[in-house]
């Protein structure tokens, strides 16, 4: 019998308060595997209990959410029976760690979550931050973290179709990696984790328990230091094959109505999903470990509980029908045993070697859990007071920004993903968003992933709203009616009131603008302690939207298609250069405030572009964001091969703010001349603020009427070149 | 045409060979597990892309063992015809159904795009709907798709026009020799390749560069 002492506590990372609230609640000191449960689920990372209090103010409802936060992931009806369920979650200490099997089993983690609840993952996106290029870890971290994405996405036939890659010192010592995963169901046969009724089967399915990832849980919610790297023995390692197979056979047993309830096995293991099954389902559980499939020999239940082994499932089935279910596991090759048995107790019980080795209340892992509401201090936001430079030429100023490490083309990565697979992808990486048809149909899903953190940096609310206001005009850009997010907050230590001030910052910005545009949140993650040595990141809380097409065949993309479309900006310039890029890479500084976003202005242009799209009469639009309108137009001309010629026509701000200024809620359309005229009268009617800003020219170059032009070879080398020459130098450590 | 489509576990273009025949011939293939032991049947076998058991081994390694496979071969020796893609190019190797081998890719990086075919061979079933030398755009996306094969087995295969498709010049994904992206064997019955027609059947995916194929074979085994 394992002595607990206050050492002991510590090291599981419960306070000496929480300690307490756990003897309360047992009445009795708890036994070593007890104190592990607690420990796992009343971390961070299982229990939200820093955040917890702040979410509850996210809008989650709307007449076509199935499913909010609370599940494995969130559902929407996207019309016909059919529904879209998805979701985005963190990997980020695991990946730091060790960023091949960091990445692949987040990438693994999500799509389980995913296809638990009846869904076959039809596309993944991810949101990776690393440090600054210059630092020694970062090009080994881009290179396996990228390769473990692909590694296991591509294996399991999803296509990974877009999202996003940003440099930032911040980031040195705390990369992050989020991947979001989206399924398709009938709505109809959606799967929840309620393990509701006494007496029937708790089935586990899929890979074997090893000693692998025990903890996990627990590294996750804490900070970094230098003796990290010891950490590594914490990190799963995935089997996407075996994934593959388990994927499959739940979607067999999935056809037949054996299953009550079904939970994937993510973080803290079986721990978690035993007692989240049974709080849902307000039932007892009772598990026999020495029924759980095995690959070490003399594993403890303290481990078996613990342990973050990958590719497993824990199920509850109808009784009588665990026959027809071990048959079809049998086929997939795959584990399957009754390992337990719902009751009526409410109670986890955990029997090993005929022992009881835990014996405790379900209710104090979950309701009981702490909820704590952590000082914090709102910081004042930075005000946008930024001269600039006025001598700086402008086209060279485009071709440093197009090359920059955030704004280069991203092609080094997304080529190593199988981005084709499914024969769905419609649009791929590279644009506003990625567009996959839901299959055999004409409909399609738009996904897209964004956040700017510097804006959230400096002010965290309006910077959370730009995310939000960034995910649905990408997903209007394209053409699809934007209907819900899943957002992964990414932020520091929650004990500093500073950071918590970010966090609360950040949620309520996300909640204004969700409900603004009519955008509900339907899940997510948290991820804090983002910290080394005291050094938090830039605050992260990245937003996965998705959106609905009516029909694929009426879609925009970024590319110019002809010479002579009139370029039309759509949207206010007043040339705001505070935390843009045009600063920080061309004056190298990063000043000022946040852009304003107008919620309402952002609805009204993107619903007008949304429904030139969906009416046919356009095909060319680009969202304006990082990088300003220039660097639009350059994309566009890039992805089109395309020139153009642009002017200032009827503004007073000075070129500079006007071309990289990063105001909000604005597009640039690509409109063939004839329906100009009409759009431009339509616009003005709608009271829109816009303008003809030039068009499309045979000749290869990008051309700014008394500025200069420059090719879009050049550009073209500078976009494309920056990624694969980085990779491609020597390994620094 | 009849056909079928062989699934192994982890095969995960499967669905979309099926979906390419179903929309090509109006007639939903036969799909096939891996533990059958016979062909229904069929004039057509495809072995379609994916990672079957994992990739574990060597590609294709395990899935050449399977006990479909047996069928699969006798199929190919009666002249029924088969055509192996991506991942079924490597099983087919490694059954030595066709000759050579697929390495790791030059870079040992994993390459998903478009890359440009010459068709170089058009007296077989999977190719005549095509015009000799013309070029045509299809997706890659494997990781192990770098032929390679000795100097004898490389100058024969061009002897007897064996070489169904090759990179274009520049375009080479995987530092295969001498280009190839595609082979037939010496009866013209059995074709491997890399790239993925199954996914250019619909122009909104990209082209519609694939749909050739499955038309020779169709006018061909109708």
């Amino acid at each position: 019998m394992t002595q607990i002492t206050p050492e002991l506590v510590k090291e599981h990372g419960l306070t000496e308060g929480e300690y307490a609230r756990i003897k309360r609640l047992l009445n009795r000191e708890p036994s070593f595997v007890e104190l592990g449960i607690f420990s796992v689920m009343w971390s961070e990372h299982c229990s939200y209990k820093s955040t917890r209090f702040h979410l509850r103010k996210l809008p989650t409802k709307a007449p076509w959410v199935l499913q909010g936060p609370g599940e494995n992931a969130g559902v929407i009806d996207i019309g016909d029976g059919d529904a879209c369920i998805f979701k985005m979650e963190s990997h980020n200490h695991p990946s730091f760690i060790e960023p091949y099997q960091g990445a692949a089993t987040g990438v693994g983690g999500i799509m389980r979550d995913v296809f638990t609840m009846g869904a076959r993952p039809i596309a993944m996106m991810n949101a990776l931050r690393f440090g600054e290029p210059s630092h020694p870890k970062t090009r080994h971290l881009v290179e396996g973290v990228v390769r473990g994405i692909g590694g296991y996405g591509n294996c399991m036939g999803v296509p990974t179709v877009g999202g996003e890659v940003n440099f930032h010192r911040s980031y040195n010592g705390n990369i992050l990696v989020n991947a979001m995963c989206v399924g398709l169901a009938k709505a109809n046969n959606i799967f929840l984790s309620a393990a509701k009724g006494a007496g029937n089967p708790v089935v586990y399915i899929g890979s074997k328990t090893g000693r692998d990832g025990i903890h996990g849980a627990t590294m996750a919610s804490a900070e970094f230091d230098d003796a990290s790297d010891e950490k590594r023995p914490t990190v799963q390692v995935g089997d996407p094959f075996t994934e593959k197979l388990l994927l499959e056979a739940c979607l067999e047993l999935m056809a037949t109505d054996a299953i009550i309830a079904i939970q994937d096995m993510g973080a803290a293991g079986l721990t978690s999903s035993s007692a989240e099954m049974g709080d849902k389902g307000g039932s007892g559980i009772e598990l026999d470990l020495d029924k759980v499939p095995q690959r070490e020999a003399n594993m403890t239940a303290y481990e078996m509980m613990l342990s973050e082994s990958q590719e497993r499932m824990l199920a509850v089935l109808k009784p009588g029908r665990e026959a027809e279910a071990e048959k079809i596991f049998k086929k997939w090759e795959l584990d399957f045993a009754v390992i337990g048995i719902t009751t009526d107790t409410k109670r986890l019980v955990v029997k090993h070697k005929g022992k009881i080795e835990a014996d405790m209340p379900i209710t104090a892992l979950s309701d009981e859990a702490p909820v704590l509401e952590r000082p914090y201090e709102r910081p004042a936001p930075k005000v946008d007071t930024t001269s600039f430079d006025k001598s700086k030429k402008l086209m060279d100023s485009l071709a440093t920004i197009i090359g920059s490490p955030d704004m280069a083309s991203r092609r080094w990565v997304w080529e190593q993903y199988d981005h084709t697979v499914m024969a769905d992808t419609v649009q791929r990486p590279g644009g506003d968003a990625a567009v996959v048809r839901v299959h055999g149909t004409n409909k399609g899903l738009a996904i897209s992933t964004d956040v700017t953190p510097r804006y959230c940096k400096a002010d965290p609310f309006e910077g959370a709203k730009q995310a939000v206001a960034e995910s649905y005009r990408n997903i209007s850009a394209v053409g699809a009616l934007p209907l819900a997010v899943t957002d992964n907050l990414n932020f520091g230590n929650p004990q500093k009131p500073q950071i918590m001030g970010e966090i609360v910052g950040a949620i309520d910005g996300i909640g204004e603008a969700c409900r603004a545009l009519d955008y509900p949140v339907i899940g997510g993650n948290c991820s804090l302690y983002n910290e080394t040595n005291g050094e938090g990141i830039l605050p992260t809380p990245a937003i996965g939207g998705v959106g609905l097409m009516k029909d694929v065949h009426r879609m925009a993309t970024v590319a110019l298609k002809r010479e002579g479309d009139a370029l039309l900006l759509i949207g206010e310039t007043r040339g705001h250069l505070g935390q843009s890029i045009y600063l920080r890479e061309v004056e190298g500084r990063e000043d000022g405030g946040a852009p304003p976003v107008d919620l309402k202005v952002e609805r009204k242009h993107g619903e007008f572009v949304r429904k030139l799209i969906e009416d046919g009469r356009v095909d060319t639009v680009h969202d304006c964001s990082d990088g300003g309108l220039l660097s639009a137009l350059a994309e566009m001309a890039l992805a089109g091969n395309i020139g153009v010629d642009v002017g200032v026509a009827g503004t007073t701000v000075d070129a500079i703010p006007f071309f990289f200024g990063e105001d909000q809620a604005r597009y640039v359309l690509a409109v063939p001349a004839k329906e100009a005229d009409k759009i431009e009268g339509e616009l003005r009617e709608a009271g829109i603020i816009h303008a003809l800003i030039g068009k499309t020219i045979a000749e290869k170059v990008v051309r700014v009427e008394r500025e200069g032009e420059v090719s879009i070879a050049a550009l073209r080398k500078a976009h494309e070149g920056w990624f694969p020459t980085y990779m491609s130098a020597p390994h620094t450590n | 045409m009849k056909s079928a489509v062989i699934v192994f576990p982890a095969s995960n273009c499967d669905r979309d060979a099926q979906t390419a025949l179903k929309q090509l011939t109006g007639k939903d293939p036969h799909m096939v597990w891996h533990q059958d032991s016979a062909l229904p049947d069929v004039d057509l076998v495809v072995l379609p892309g994916g990672f079957s058991y994992g990739d574990y081994l060597r590609c294709g390694a395990m899935a050449s063992q399977s006990s479909v496979m047996k069928a699969v071969k006798a199929h190919a020796e009666k002249g029924g015809a088969v055509v192996g893609i991506c991942n079924g190019f490597q099983v087919l190797t490694e059954t030595h159904l066709l000759p050579g081998a697929l390495m790791r890719n030059a870079d040992l990086k994993f390459v998903c795009r478009p890359v440009k075919l010459t068709v170089e061979e058009t007296q077989s079933a999977f190719t005549r709907k095509y015009s000799k030398g013309q070029q045509i755009t299809v997706p890659v996306a494997h990781g192990e798709g770098n032929y390679f094969a000795d100097e004898e087995t490389l100058n024969r295969l061009e002897g007897e026009n064996r070489v169904a498709f090759r990179y274009a010049e520049g375009d080479n994904p995987n530092g295969s020799a001498r280009n190839i992206a595609g082979i037939l064997n010496e009866k013209r019955n059995v074709l491997g390749l890399m790239p993925h027609p199954e996914r250019v059947v619909d122009p909104l995916l990209g082209g519609e560069d694939g749909k050739a194929l499955f038309q020779s074979l169709i006018e061909t085994l109708s």
